[in-house]
């Protein structure tokens, strides 16, 4: 077949019509947080002192946490799915999280007693948190994988293992107002190993699946 | 390639989407002509076929242009899009090579036979199902319209296009796959 022969065939073709992508991912990202709180509400669920935990500086923070990490991921996942989108940027602002997660930790490292770190640390949850946040995180990660295949990610590695921070950083956000421990100490090891779960289950994923 | 190419170019793209088929047409063969370009200076040695990829880069580009945003400039998104594409051919190339070294063992000594330069866009299309390869060839090759193929085939016009769209969906995962 000849390239213009080809060209009449993609002409005739024109009418139709998908979803632009940018708005495709937000129709995503609204599918996969319902589906995340679906299995939040049935299995594990919000803890009893979920009003007055609000009051506490502890609690709060590990919602800042990781809602920066879902905007930051959802920012740079959009980008990595159209071609020629600039990253840079996008790129940049997936060190927010991170750094935030760092400046908790020293500060609560002032704050506690050093014979208290381990205890911060270790939590009474972890089990708990490394089972649910994966749990959580894998029906939006199935979609956003399904959204990199809609779309078209020259990194698809990449692609898929941010899908996996941005499904983390949902589940992470439902699973934070279950969770007890709330010391930054805990939170930037479990929560971390959790969400790097999904990601490396996204970038394999971005492997096998999202070829286009 | 200019910022006047690329005004008139994401022009014509918009304009596409919007259902202008002129423009699309257009559209098309002026990207083909600098994705050929693009690719022919990138593959200096053999086993490519520039022409293969600039296809590939086609259809990428149809099936894909969801994923181009209205506001943002078309230029790079195309080239990024070839590239991807160009690499995807380097990369099948490396394992076809693999392939081959075995059968040229074989048929060594056999009697010259002539070898036709296949398009890896023939074969995709000959994996089709029988409706969506003879409406895309009808279409594509023998140069009909949406309403001739329809009367040739004895089905409704929007069952062509229905078929159309398969095919030519099918056609493009299919090269990604290889």
């Amino acid at each position: 077949m000849r390239t213009e022969d080809l060209i009449k065939a993609l002409d005739a073709d024109a009418r139709g019509k998908a979803m632009p992508m940018g708005k495709a991912w937000w129709l995503a990202v609204g599918v996969a947080a319902v589906i995340a709180a679906a299995v939040f509400f049935t299995t594990i669920g919000p803890r009893p002192d979920f009003m007055p935990a609000m009051h506490t500086m502890r609690f709060m923070s590990k919602f800042v946490f990781t809602l920066v990490l879902a905007v930051s991921a959802f920012a740079l996942i959009r980008a990595l799915s159209m071609p020629g989108a600039s990253t840079r940027r996008a790129m940049a602002w997936m060190v927010a999280a991170p750094l935030l997660v760092v400046l908790a930790v020293v500060l609560e490292l002032f704050a506690i007693p050093q014979a208290d770190w381990g205890r911060r640390l270790i939590g009474s949850n972890m089990m708990i948190c490394m089972t649910f946040i994966p749990l959580i995180g894998v029906g939006p990660l199935a979609i956003f994988l399904g959204m990199l295949r809609y779309g078209a990610p020259t990194r698809p590695v990449l692609a898929g293992a941010v899908a996996g921070l941005l499904a983390g950083g949902l589940a992470a956000t439902f699973y934070a107002a279950h969770c007890f421990d709330d010391s930054p100490l805990f939170v930037a090891t479990w929560y971390t190993i959790a969400i790097a779960l999904l990601a490396l289950l996204g970038a394999i994923g971005g492997r096998l699946f999202v070829r286009w | 390639m200019t910022g006047k190419d690329e005004a008139e170019l994401s022009g014509l793209l918009r304009a596409a989407i919007a259902g202008d088929e002129r423009a699309y047409a257009d559209f098309l063969h002026r990207i083909a002509a600098l994705v050929r370009g693009f690719v022919r200076r990138k593959v200096v040695q053999g086993g490519v076929d520039p022409e293969d990829v600039v296809q590939e880069t086609l259809l990428a580009i149809h099936v894909k242009r969801h994923t181009w945003r209205s506001d943002a400039p078309v230029l790079p998104w195309v080239f990024a899009i070839a590239r991807f594409k160009l690499i995807d051919a380097f990369r099948r190339r490396g394992r076809r090579i693999e392939v081959e070294i075995d059968e040229i063992a074989e048929t060594f000594a056999e009697p010259e036979t002539e070898t036709v330069s296949e398009r890896d866009i023939n074969r995709a299309l000959e994996g089709l199902p029988p409706t969506q390869r003879s409406v895309v060839s009808s279409i594509s090759v023998d140069g009909h319209s949406i309403g001739e193929t329809a009367a040739k085939l004895g089905v409704s016009e929007t069952a062509v296009r229905v078929s159309l769209h398969r095919g030519l969906a099918a056609i493009a995962k299919r090269f990604g796959r290889q």
